[in-house]
């Protein structure tokens, strides 16, 4: 069934966008991870215009999230005290990575210098946890014994500004918490994505949290940061079509249920490495866009005219 | 599902010249774009009017279909440090974003080139770029790569042979429209030709727009602009909330 999106200004397969939206809404309940990173290359790749890609993208970020963390909350794996600390920094950082965006954009290298921050951080995360979570795993199927350094006690965690995060299980400085959420914004700021693929690892081996926990916090945050992006696309750009959010929504909370019960019967550390697996390879497909000689050297842009 | 409004037959006379003149109709004047509009056909039909013999030149017809232009920046990559990046761009100040020439002979055949450049017939023809910068030393390679995807994507077209002619008097053609439709006016030109020169010719318009829903989410979406993030916003955490719900009461139930 073919469907005409008024914003985009194409004709695509509803089916195609409820598969997109359950898609990535699985790894986002599977994850905690917004998908931004997955959705909007799927999006270019049937058609879509690029900025109506990155904002109703965000905007779907915002449905998956929002019922994801419903699920986390149920459960009680929310901390929502580290999650507001998180997301006073990541505004912060939203708002400072705008401005390098611009300035990147008046210079006119702004596609490569996301592609190139895509294919850094993609790879540095993706292979720092493969490599942490098959240690694991593999130190589970041998029997060894666990070291448990979850409280180990790292020079940063002894800033001022101590806080209680109960459902951490956490009683350390603000300082940290704080500086990662700005890195993150920076990054989602520039990159058009919630930043949970970052902030997922960041909260597990440089706050020390719980894995637990770590998925609906992230999910938490990421409500607030993609929902901030997408009002700022539709009020300053237009870009947000609301029948391509929808269609990508209706698959899109269904598949965050399904992650969010897949997730409860997997092991922390084969969750791990799923996820540094779908990681590498979006990264890998992204590097050799950029290493490959393109079938076409030429690209056609609109020119916006005030 | 191919949409073809109720045949509306408009009979228009056209500037007659030289003792002959075009009568056209179009199967549609409007195109509405619908939640559901993937591609539509348009048909474009019409007489030759004549009030003396047939000449002795044979007569071609040549059909155009113009959607409404924007500027666009075309780009080009090239092999820097070991990857691909944008390295040169010019800026095209006149492309239309559809536009389809149909023929009854192979175009140069029909037509004189002082004739192309004179009515702006070919495709090549309705691309105007401004000053490419002075680096740039081969500024038509970016014109050509515009009409090279645009051909690609079905939005440019030179269909040769597909303008159907009969007894000198009638003839029609079909122009497919296809899904990726932008809205605006379509200009639509019928030219008659002998010797290779145009005799006569003939222009209207027809109107794409989108109605209904589509044009309700469109106006909103340009005109109240926070209004519209907000309602995305609103609609994402309802959904999110409602599939939470009802997969807690599935569960449950």
């Amino acid at each position: 069934m073919q469907i005409y999106l008024p914003i985009a200004e194409v004709s695509v397969n509803a089916f195609a966008l409820l598969g997109i939206g359950g898609l990535v809404g699985v790894l986002s309940g599977l994850f905690g991870v917004g998908g931004g990173f997955l959705i909007t290359p799927l999006l270019f790749f049937i058609g879509v215009p690029p900025t109506v890609a990155v904002a109703t993208g965000a905007n779907q970020v915002v449905a998956s999230s929002v019922s994801g963390v419903l699920a986390h909350l149920k459960r009680r794996t929310v901390d929502i005290r580290m999650g507001l600390v998180l997301l006073v920094g990541g505004l912060i950082g939203s708002g400072m990575g705008v401005w390098v965006f611009n300035q990147l954009s008046r210079l006119g290298q702004i596609d490569l210098v996301v592609q190139l921050s895509y294919v850094l951080f993609l790879g540095l995360v993706g292979l720092l946890m493969l490599q942490e979570s098959l240690r694991a795993l593999n130190r589970d199927r041998k029997g060894i014994p666990v070291s448990t350094k979850r409280h180990q006690h790292l020079w940063l965690h002894n800033l001022p500004f101590k806080m209680k995060f109960r459902a951490s299980g956490l009683y350390i400085s603000v300082v940290p918490p704080l500086l990662v959420g700005v890195f993150v914004g920076v990054l989602a700021a520039i990159m058009g994505v919630g930043g949970g693929f970052i902030m997922v690892p960041a909260m597990i081996y440089l706050l020390g949290m719980p894995t637990k926990v770590v998925i609906g916090t992230s999910l938490f945050q990421i409500i607030f940061v993609t929902g901030f992006t997408t009002f700022m696309h539709a009020w300053t750009n237009q870009s947000v079509d609301l029948m391509l959010a929808l269609l990508l929504i209706l698959g899109g909370v269904v598949g965050a249920q399904i992650g969010t019960r897949l997730g409860a019967k997997l092991k922390a550390e084969q969750l791990r490495v799923l996820l540094a697996l779908l990681v590498l390879s979006v990264c890998f497909k992204i590097a050799l866009d950029l290493l490959l000689m393109p079938s076409e050297l030429y690209s056609i842009t609109p020119v916006k005219r005030p | 599902m191919r949409h073809l409004a109720a045949a509306l037959v408009l009979l228009l006379a056209g500037p007659s010249t030289a003792g002959e003149g075009v009568v056209a109709g179009l199967s549609q004047d409007r195109i509405s774009i619908t939640a559901n509009f993937d591609g539509s056909d348009l048909l474009i039909y019409g007489a030759v009017k004549r009030e003396e013999a047939i000449p002795v030149h044979p007569l071609d017809v040549i059909v155009t279909v113009e959607g409404p232009s924007t500027p666009l920046t075309v780009r080009r990559k090239s092999h820097v440090f070991g990857i691909w990046a944008n390295t040169a761009a010019v800026e095209v100040d006149h492309a239309p974003s559809f536009y389809a020439v149909a023929t009854t002979r192979p175009l140069y055949e029909a037509m004189s080139w002082t004739e192309d450049l004179r009515h702006k017939i070919s495709v090549p023809q309705m691309i105007r770029s401004v000053g490419a910068p002075q680096e740039i030393s081969d500024s038509p390679a970016f014109s050509e790569a515009l009409i090279r995807i645009r051909e690609n994507n079905g939005l440019y077209s030179l269909k040769e042979g597909s303008v159907d002619l009969r007894e000198e008097t009638l003839f029609s053609t079909e122009i497919d429209l296809p899904a990726n439709l932008v809205e605006g006016e379509y200009r639509t030109r019928i030219f008659l030709l002998r010797d290779l020169g145009v005799v006569a010719w003939h222009e209207t318009v027809i109107d794409v727009r989108k109605v209904g829903l589509e044009r309700w989410l469109y106006e909103l979406a340009t005109g109240q602009p926070a209004l519209y993030g907000s309602l995305a916003l609103f609609l994402a955490a309802l959904a999110g909330w409602a599939a939470s719900t009802a997969f807690r009461l599935l569960k449950n139930g």
